[in-house]
């Protein structure tokens, strides 16, 4: 059985915040996981948008933000990874939410003005991927770049 | 979107931090319920940095609700049945 990742989407406020969240989509499909991506409606819009064919991710594996967390608190569905992605105060509220409901190993994707000092607020256990991105994704597609060339170990792995 | 936005809600506080809101609820109120994020009030699973705090004042419960776009606010809510299972908690 395929591993599961949730990619939680925040506000799409910040620019790189799409572009980020359809290439990491892409790479842990193409290591053979079953990715899931909840968000804000206007986040899950964008990603149908510029993913018009669905080739990153299906529109069927796309979930309003509201609804997960109500999966995730009723032990509906459970994941082995989840990218939470934070920009903001609130980001960190769903971070810490996440961390509280489920046992997935959890990433933080901090990007925006406020990156550095946003991942010093974050204390929950998660591993931070911390670049200050805001329209440019390279900086955070390389610290994504660093950590996810594992990513095929830890889709075959127990 | 929960129907908590379809009730009769009083905004306390808006454009504040998670903490901000939680200190709110400490230092304003004397009866003061701590739960864990996930915790279900009226039809919402509340968003939050553990420990979430619930205040309560007669039949109102005044808590924190997160919106990813726009931060946290403090809400104030009178509903008996809330309070009630707030209490039978402890």
């Amino acid at each position: 059985m395929n591993k599961k990742a949730l990619l939680l989407l925040g506000c799409p406020e910040v620019p790189v915040q799409t572009c980020i969240a359809l290439y990491l989509a892409s790479r842990l499909k193409n290591a053979g996981m079953d990715v899931l991506v909840a968000g804000t409606d206007a986040a899950l819009e964008l990603l149908k948008v510029s993913d018009t064919e669905g080739h990153y991710v299906n529109a069927e594996k796309m979930m309003n933000i509201d609804k997960s967390i109500e999966s995730l608190a009723e032990k509906r569905m459970e994941f082995d990874f989840c990218f939470v992605f934070v920009h903001n105060d609130a980001g960190i509220s769903y971070l810490a939410t996440i961390q509280s409901m489920s046992k997935a190993k959890l990433f933080a994707i901090i990007f925006g003005h406020d990156a550095e000092s946003l991942a010093g607020q974050i204390d929950c256990n998660c591993e931070k991927l911390v670049a200050k991105s805001v329209h440019n994704p390279i900086p955070l597609k390389k610290k994504i770049d660093a950590r996810i060339r594992e990513v095929k170990r830890w889709a075959v792995s127990n | 979107m929960g129907c908590i936005e379809l009730m009769d809600y009083e905004i306390l506080l808006s454009d504040i931090s998670f903490k901000e809101g939680r200190e709110f609820i400490r230092r304003n109120f004397k009866d003061v319920h701590e739960v864990e994020p996930g915790y279900k009030l009226f039809d919402v699973y509340l968003i939050g940095i553990p420990p979430i705090v619930i205040g309560v004042e007669n039949d109102h419960v005044i808590f924190p609700y997160v919106k990813p776009c726009h931060g946290t606010f403090v809400l104030k809510i009178e509903d008996r049945e809330e309070v009630e299972r707030l209490r039978a908690k402890r």
